[in-house]
């Protein structure tokens, strides 16, 4: 039932009809986790919208100087849609009930996420070595800011994945398998995505 | 009205097992680490009133300060602005948002929504526990040096962060990590509290049969998951500002004499960060509220709900449009006059939905047959203080009125009336309503009186004169006023009446926790459902409930929450889980409708 016919209904003059299309304990067919994963996801948007909007606002005052574009992050850029790609992988087979393979992509998705959070770091390091401190301009503050922040979310992102791989290992349900590497493969979408946009924002300022 | 005998006679079979209820295994995980919804709505909810009380001390020593300047030695200048900071800061996010989200909204969502528990009980856990960290963040910070931040509880910057602004020297620091914690544990409740309205609902509790209060606590709590991340992110830059020396916020400033690091931070970005968290806030309080006092008041006066769908409606346009008002609180900040006509004009507009929440709160009480009891007093009392709130918001919400009154007493009486004193109402009225569900015994009704006639009379003599005292031109947030020619000497007198108005009124709140915990152990029983309501919380198998809150089986829906004296029943109320066979019908009037079909 579509939500506009919902809540235009008038609950105090049911006719009979019977306008109930739920499930016991779940009104559409998404399982729960889903649902709540989509609101958190809305929350992490709000998030990045409002320091691109700072961001996009800040760069044009004039004590701004760019970064020197570390070419580091386009490879790095690379790996995380590799690992993104993988985790897609992953999700594709669990669905089809080689939890083995999906298992195997997973592990690697972690990778490369791993190697994605080392390569951020290195960068941060050598340009801190270069003397392009936080306090130093505001692109730099920016530039430390973002990368940390979504680094952070990533992080968070990798504890789920570990649990990922202990559920794997402790249970032989399928569908519970599935579910819950689409979650974690939408989460890393969704970060990529996010890393994307940011990313071409430092670029082209 | 309904006819109960259209009731929806079916509801569908259950299709997908039950959701695995988690169990605990130890005293600790029973009582502390508790999974359980309930559990964690008291310990949110004791939380949040322990930390108010904080707030109440802190706005006694504000009141003693303002009503007799100069008489107390220990309150210095200094201290003052830490007191306006902290009490404005717990009132708001740490008491009101935590108890009226965290508290009443673990308690009754899954009960009302007729639920075992929360979607993810383990992240709800997680959610209480990061909340009272960052309260006791928080407090931690009125014991370092320097003491608690003094910048205003607005924390606008560069003053927040600047040399000379109390608590800059850690209590800042401590305010944006506590802010930061208290943001992430909302999260994770609040994906809660949305995901568990959404996909655990009982069978035949559609949307549409949802209490308002429920509907309140979502769309408020939708409001928090989009409104919040302003806040972190303005936190989190302030925190990189204030440690590292960064100029997010921070322009070119002379500090103390001298040339500061900083330059070219804007902070107007702060302040538009602040109040895009800011003024949704005053609907995060607001909405679950409002679905409280809808419910209480429809219970209380026997009648239906005047204009159910209506009032959906406007909690959910309510909450769109506090999403674009934020600026009315930056008239003074020099923004172009064209965003301050646009926001001026939206301001007014969110008064319309509001305004038809009034209106239909008055028309259900309407030929009711209205039980004053306390809850219903405390809910009559809300409607009137957010009604005066409201009107005098209308003022301050047109660009003209507000820069002569910005910054003045009237702006202080304004928000105490609707966003303070009326949402204290509330939580006040609905602990009184729902308080027999939680203990299983009734409060005692003759301190509940006294308790509700002290604090309303007493909120009014508190915050009316205030309004007067803006319109003199008396500013907010000063220490003293010294000889200030504008300021008449009635102001004088003035405060020194609300002061002590206030020491009573809070004192007099003691009668209201002594009443609670002396009835939770020796009040009379309550039975099951003493308001005879219709709701699915007072409908499970024992009072307060247990873990799993419904017995065996979840109860089945078949009729909106608000089937009061409807005509041909025997019972002023139906509830909403009882199958329409089983409702007891009015003989008599059964007996003349079918006599009139006969002569027909």
């Amino acid at each position: 039932m579509n939500i506009f016919r919902q809540l235009t209904q008038k609950p105090w003059l049911d006719v009979g009809e019977n306008v109930i299309d739920i499930k016991q304990g779940t009104t559409t067919p998404t399982p729960a986790a889903k649902i709540g994963l989509f609101w958190l996801l809305a929350s992490i948007t709000v998030v990045f919208s409002l320091i691109s909007i700072g961001y996009s606002y800040r760069l044009t005052l004039p004590d701004w100087e760019p970064l020197p574009d570390p070419s580091l992050l386009w490879l790095n850029t690379g790996i995380l849609l590799l690992g993104s790609i993988s985790l897609e992988n992953a999700r594709k087979l669990a669905r089809q009930g080689e939890i083995k393979k999906a298992k195997n992509k997973l592990i690697i998705a972690g990778g490369l996420t791993i190697l994605f959070l080392l390569g951020q770091f290195w960068i941060s390091n050598e340009l801190a070595a270069m003397g392009y401190y936080a306090a130093a301009n505001p692109a730099n503050a920016f530039f430390y800011l973002i990368t940390w922040l979504h680094a952070l979310h990533l992080f968070g992102g990798l504890v789920a994945w570990g649990r990922a791989i202990n559920h794997i290992n402790r249970s032989d349900n399928a569908n519970k398998i599935a579910l819950t590497l689409e979650l974690c493969a939408i989460y890393w979408h969704f970060l990529f995505l996010v890393w994307l946009i940011l990313f071409i924002l430092m670029i082209f300022s | 009205m309904a006819n109960i005998g259209d009731a929806s006679q079916t509801v569908p079979p259950a299709e997908v097992p039950e959701m695995e209820l988690y169990h605990a295994k130890s005293w600790l995980t029973k009582y502390v680490f508790c999974q359980d919804a309930k559990v964690i709505a008291i310990q949110y909810s004791c939380t949040a009133l322990a930390i108010g009380l904080v707030g109440l001390v802190l706005s006694w020593l504000m009141r003693l300060q303002l009503g007799y300047p100069g008489t107390f030695e220990f309150i210095a200048a200094e201290d003052y602005y830490q007191y306006v900071t902290m009490h404005g800061m717990i009132m708001v996010v740490y008491l009101l948002t935590a108890i009226l989200l965290g508290g009443f909204g673990n308690y009754l969502i899954p009960l009302m929504v007729g639920a075992r528990d929360m979607v993810f009980p383990y992240v709800n856990m997680l959610s209480f526990w990061i909340y009272f960290l960052a309260t006791l963040v928080l407090v931690s910070s009125f014991f370092v040096a320097g003491g608690p931040t003094g910048a205003g509880w607005t924390l606008y910057p560069p003053q927040s962060i600047s040399a000379g602004t109390p608590g800059v020297e850690g209590g800042i620091v401590l305010m944006a990590l506590s802010l930061i914690l208290f943001v992430i544990g909302f999260t994770m409740g609040g994906l809660n509290y949305v995901t568990t309205v959404l996909q655990a609902r009982s069978r035949g509790m559609t949307l549409m049969r949802l209490p308002l209060t429920v509907w309140g606590i979502f769309v408020a709590t939708i409001l928090a998951l989009l409104a919040f991340p302003a806040l972190l992110v303005g936190c989190i830059m302030m925190l990189l500002d204030s440690v590292l020396g960064t100029s997010f916020f921070m322009p070119a400033m002379i500090s103390m004499g001298e040339m500061t690091s900083t330059e070219g931070g804007s902070p107007l970005l702060f302040q538009h960060l602040f109040w895009f968290f800011g003024h949704p806030e005053v609907y995060i309080v607001a909405l679950p509220a409002f679905g409280i006092v809808s419910d209480v008041i429809s219970v209380h006066s026997r009648k239906s709900i005047f204009g159910y769908r209506m009032m959906v409606w406007a909690i959910v346009a309510i909450g769109g449009l506090s999403f674009i008002v934020w600026a009315h609180h930056m008239y003074v900040s020099g923004m172009n006059p064209y965003f301050g006509f646009f926001f001026a004009t939206t301001t007014l507009i969110i008064a319309v939905p509001t305004a038809l929440k009034l209106y239909n709160w008055t028309l259900t009480m309407w030929k009711g047959n209205i039980q004053l009891t306390v809850p219903m007093l405390f809910c009559l009392a809300f409607i009137v203080t957010f009604l005066n709130g409201g009107i005098t918001g209308l003022f301050l919400g047109n660009v003209a009125v507000d820069v002569p009154l910005s910054d003045t007493y009237f702006v202080v009486a304004h928000f105490h009336m609707v966003m303070g004193v009326a949402p204290i109402f509330v939580i006040a009225g609905a602990i009184y309503h729902w308080f027999p569900l939680m203990s299983g015994r009734m409060y005692n009704e003759s301190l509940g009186q006294f308790h509700f006639w002290v604090t309303f009379i007493g909120a009014y003599l508190i915050c009316f004169p205030m309004h007067y005292l803006g319109f003199v031109g008396v500013p907010r947030r000063y220490y003293e006023f010294g000889e200030t020619s504008f300021i008449p000497e009635s102001a004088t007198s003035l405060n020194e009446f609300i002061t002590i108005v206030a020491l009573i009124v809070g004192f007099a709140q003691v009668s209201f926790f002594a009443n609670l915990i002396y009835s939770t152990f020796k009040g009379k029983l309550a039975g099951k459902n003493p308001w005879k309501a219709t709701t699915l919380e007072w409908q499970g198998a024992e009072t307060p409930p247990g873990h799993g809150n419904f017995g065996e089986e979840l109860p089945p829906v078949y009729r909106w929450a608000y089937e009061y004296s409807a005509p041909g029943v025997k019972d002023d109320f139906v509830p909403q889980n009882l199958h329409p066979d089983q409702v007891i019908r009015d003989d008599e009037h059964t007996a003349n409708v079918n006599t009139t079909k006969a002569a027909e």
